[in-house]
């Protein structure tokens, strides 16, 4: 394998991607030209199977010479088949504002060969119906991880079967019995499941069944980079290309060696090239159940949820989870989404009135930030409300309400050049203003420049329905 | 945060929660859509060509391996012309202060816990808010501290007793002019009371206002000259020139305080250097609560460190979070439908997944207030302090057979 054979992220000019686009501006990609096409593609906004004309026959070099220049450090995988599948991997860069983070962590639960039904189909049940609506995305669970505890092929074919007639998600299959996992494989042989794991001592057996059904397949190698790389050249010489790494999840005393493993993975794939080490990461948090008969559950969740928070900062790609304790998988999930949010996007929305449900001129007169994460919350509130009424963005240079007031971004004089901008006033009979309840150190000024009555509302925006409703009925 | 308190569910989990972890020694979905076209163009590199697909004859490849074919690793070590600047904390007699010890944070010559590099040189420390009025706190927090809020001095004395905190913040919130408005003297005097109540390090905190901060900073810098606080902290919108005169004159420490703006950091700095040596600054880039915003505080950190270990001077100094702000998520306090609850669970969970967070971000003081999240983070911090090679790996292939 050779080391350093790609452009890094930052020397890819849209000029070098530019010259193997048709080069027609035929426009079919959506947008003017095939420069600002090779612009995006260069950013990893779009994917190159975006120009149609690119994928007939006649250039089929150029897509495969665009295929490898813009092919990311770590190999995108994909895992399951048709509507059950998910990517992993396919990342760019070690930190995301080198770039930023594609393909979400997938968060998968586990389930045994030994469980009921009754508890298996729960299970599934939970982890399908886990979601959490979040600005303006639903977050979920991803998979499910299918272990044999039994170490019974048979139990563990049943067991699968039963876990892919009842479930939309893809799957992980987890026995280092190779015979075990072939019966497994048989029960579901298109499905395409991520197999856990190929050892020093399986591997052969392992890469033939991942050949046989071609699937996806985790190296394990615990705390042993070297072997870990070892296995993964064995493996590709043998034909087997997709991999997933595991070097081991331990907590506690080993926790400083499973960060730094992870750690020195991922920049060796992205900084110095090595395509041995190119592949997705997979961590286990649930290993903090070993050994922990003796604790109460709600402590070996904690320890779960703090390993999977610090393993998604540190580069996972994959994570397996036991507990589906929603008090402990929201702020996991939450996590993810705010470390894959894309970096390149604004963090400010636009300032200036905002018109929400169709208000009339007794309707009430509200403000917040322009900070996108403070605007989308209230403006999800309201909206959700039913609420009719004005939203006075204000510009703070996209801070919150507290760190706006604190910082002086969020002024009383800012409030009243807003307000009167705004032409707010030619639209309401009233005037009374809301503002934040983080705001309220500001409303004796805002009422002695505005002229407007200050109402002081909520400190958090869930309340503004109640708010509106107690509070603006009554002065009305 | 929440003001009206909802009525406790009945659930008293986190006292049982700090009791049993001090027992132990450590104690987005994207889219999933994917149109099969692409699916399709996507698989065919990797030797698939349908669906479902299991190949009958294995690929004639060359020659298989029989035996596992070995490779090197060389662990991808750099170094980095930068040096995160030490400061440190506190005064013992000795030193002219009445602190029982001293404190000393940063150091850093490699990436938050990169300990295949180099070992981390200070540990990050805890910071525990106290504050000097009655405020607003979240169930979960308050029922931790409700026999002491409104006495600083006790509140302090249990964070450092209880809590087992590094250090001390006391919020001088009261002297907020569109508050209690209380005078330079009075918030004197609450300090006093703190630094008699407990001898750890203490960082100072004010309300926010800058001309009242600047008179608050100046007659405690000056009362308790060589004890060596960070004065937290100091705004661009402050009087800058005044406030680091005072500090430098009475020996103490600041906390640089700028919105997420890398460039607004460096330049407070700038000020700040023609006053104060480098040893005097830490840095807070403001923590955004996770959820909201904390993508924003965790890439600037990022960002801010390694710069410093490039060699960019200006933002080679510790980072401080003011992590108490993961309250500020609804998420946090908000009674949510059953399947989130407890909320007393839930919310110092968002405490310690925004301080891990930042943790692997280099922050080097964090200043918290959930005892429980307070405990995790510092057995996180001792785990990932112990370096490299303590991991026993021979069982953990066992995760797999493991039965519940
Ligand atoms: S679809 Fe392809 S050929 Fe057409 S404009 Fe876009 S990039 Fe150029």
């Amino acid at each position: 394998m050779s080391q350093k054979t790609k452009l890094g992220i930052k020397e890819l000019s849209p000029i070098d991607v530019y010259r193997l686009l048709p080069k027609t501006n035929c426009k079919e990609c959506g947008f003017n030209n095939c420069m600002a096409f090779a612009a995006k593609l260069v950013n990893r906004e779009v994917s190159v199977e975006n120009c149609k004309p690119l994928l007939k026959k006649e250039h089929v070099n150029a897509y495969k010479q665009l295929k490898d220049m813009l092919k990311p450090a770590v190999k995108e995988i994909i895992i399951g088949t048709g509507d059950k599948a998910v990517k992993i991997g396919g990342k760019f860069v070690m930190h995301r504002h080198e770039l930023a983070y594609f393909n979400p962590t997938c968060i998968a639960i586990d389930i045994t060969d030994e469980m009921t039904d009754e508890e298996i189909i729960d299970r599934i049940k939970r982890t399908e119906n886990f979601q959490y609506e979040h600005i303006g995305q639903t977050l979920r669970l991803d998979m499910l991880a299918v272990r044999s505890t039994s170490n019974s092929p048979e139990k563990f074919k049943a067991t699968v079967k039963k876990v892919n007639e009842n479930t939309r998600l893809p799957l992980i299959l987890c026995s280092l019995n190779p015979e075990v996992l072939r019966a497994g494989l048989e029960a579901i042989p298109g499905a395409r499941p991520l197999l856990y794991a190929v050892t020093k001592d399986n591997w052969r057996e392992i890469a033939d069944l991942a050949l046989t059904y071609n699937c996806p397949v985790t190296v394990f190698a615990p705390n042993d980079i070297k072997l870990l790389k070892s296995l993964v050249k064995t493996l590709l010489e043998y034909g087997v290309e997709d991999l997933v790494l595991d070097p081991g999840t331990m907590y506690g005393e080993g926790l400083a060696d499973t960060l730094n493993n992870f750690t020195m993975i991922r920049r060796s794939a992205c900084k110095y090239g090595d395509e041995l080490l190119g592949f997705p990461l997979l961590g286990v948090p649930m290993t903090v159940w070993m050994e922990s008969a003796s604790l109460a559950k709600e402590i070996v969740i904690w320890r779960e949820a703090c390993l999977a928070a610090m393993l998604m900062v540190r580069y996972a790609d994959v994570l397996i989870l036991h507990n589906i304790d929603g008090w402990a998988l929201l702020p996991n999930i939450i996590l993810r989404q705010s470390i894959y949010t894309d970096p390149r996007k604004p963090v400010a929305v636009e300032p200036g009135l905002r018109v929400f449900g169709t208000p009339d001129e007794n309707s009430p007169v509200l403000f917040t930030t322009n900070f996108a994460l403070t605007y989308y919350t209230v403006a999800s509130d309201i909206e959700s409300a039913k609420i009719n009424a004005y939203l006075l963005v204000i510009d703070t240079e996209g801070t919150a309400v507290d760190s706006g007031v604190a910082g002086r971004k969020l002024t009383a004089e800012k409030v009243a050049e807003s307000l009167k901008a705004s032409g707010v006033e030619n639209k309401v009979k009233h005037r009374k203003l809301i503002i934040p309840g983080k705001a309220s150190r500001l409303s004796g000024e805002i009422e002695e420049l505005t002229g407007w009555q200050v109402l002081v509302g909520p400190r958090d925006s869930s309340e503004i329905p109640k708010f509106i409703q107690e509070k603006w009925q009554i002065q009305r | 945060m929440d003001k009206k308190e909802e009525p406790s569910i009945g659930l008293k989990l986190s006292p049982r929660l700090i009791e049993l972890l001090a027992k132990l020694q450590e104690i987005e979905l994207e889219d999933l859509e994917m149109d099969v076209g692409e699916l399709e163009i996507w698989i065919q590199p990797g030797a698939a060509t349908s669906f479902p697909n299991i190949k009958t004859a294995l690929p004639a490849a060359a020659a298989k391996p029989v035996k596992i074919v070995e490779s090197e690793f060389t662990p991808p070590v750099e170094t980095y012309p930068g040096r995160v600047c030490e400061v440190k904390l506190g005064a013992m007699k000795n030193e002219g202060g009445t602190r029982g010890k001293t404190i000393t944070i940063g150091g850093e010559t490699a990436p938050p816990f990169y300990t295949f590099e180099k070992p981390t040189p200070n540990p990050p420390v805890i910071s525990v808010d106290v504050f000097d009025m009655e405020v607003p706190l979240p169930k979960a927090v308050k029922m931790h501290v409700k026999d002491v809020t409104g006495d600083p001095a006790a509140w302090a004395k249990l964070a450092v007793e209880k809590f087992d905190a590094d250090l001390v913040t006391i919020h001088l919130i009261s002297v907020d002019p569109l508050q209690k408005n209380a005078s330079p003297k009075e918030a004197v005097k609450t300090v006093e009371e703190v630094a008699q109540a407990v001898d750890v390090p203490l960082v100072v905190g004010g309300c926010g206002d800058p001309a009242k901060d600047t008179e608050v900073f100046e007659a405690v810098a000056e009362t308790f000259a060589g004890e060596r606080f960070l004065i937290s902290s100091i705004t661009r919108d402050m009087d800058v020139e005044k406030c680091a005169k005072f500090i430098k004159k009475h020996g103490h420490a600041v906390l640089a305080f700028t919105p997420m703006d890398l460039n607004l950091a460096r330049e407070l700095n700038r000020k700040l250097y023609e006053y104060l040596p480098r040893e005097d600054i830490v840095m807070d880039l403001t923590t955004a609560a996770l959820g909201y915003g904390l993508d924003y505080s965790f890439t600037n950190m990022e960002r801010a460190r390694l710069a410093a270990l490039m060699g960019d001077l200006e933002l080679a100094h510790p980072m401080s979070s003011g992590t108490t702000n993961a309250w500020a998520a609804r998420e946090a306090w908000l009674k949510l439908s059953p399947e989130w609850e407890p909320r007393e669970l839930r919310g110092p969970l968002w405490e310690v997944v925004t301080a891990l967070t930042l943790l692997l971000a280099g922050v080097d003081l964090f200043m918290m207030m959930h005892p429980a999240a307070v405990k995790t983070i510092k057995d996180i911090i001792r785990q990932l302090m112990a370096g490299r090679g303590a991991g026993k790996s021979d069982k953990l292939a066992e995760w797999v057979l493991m039965k519940f």
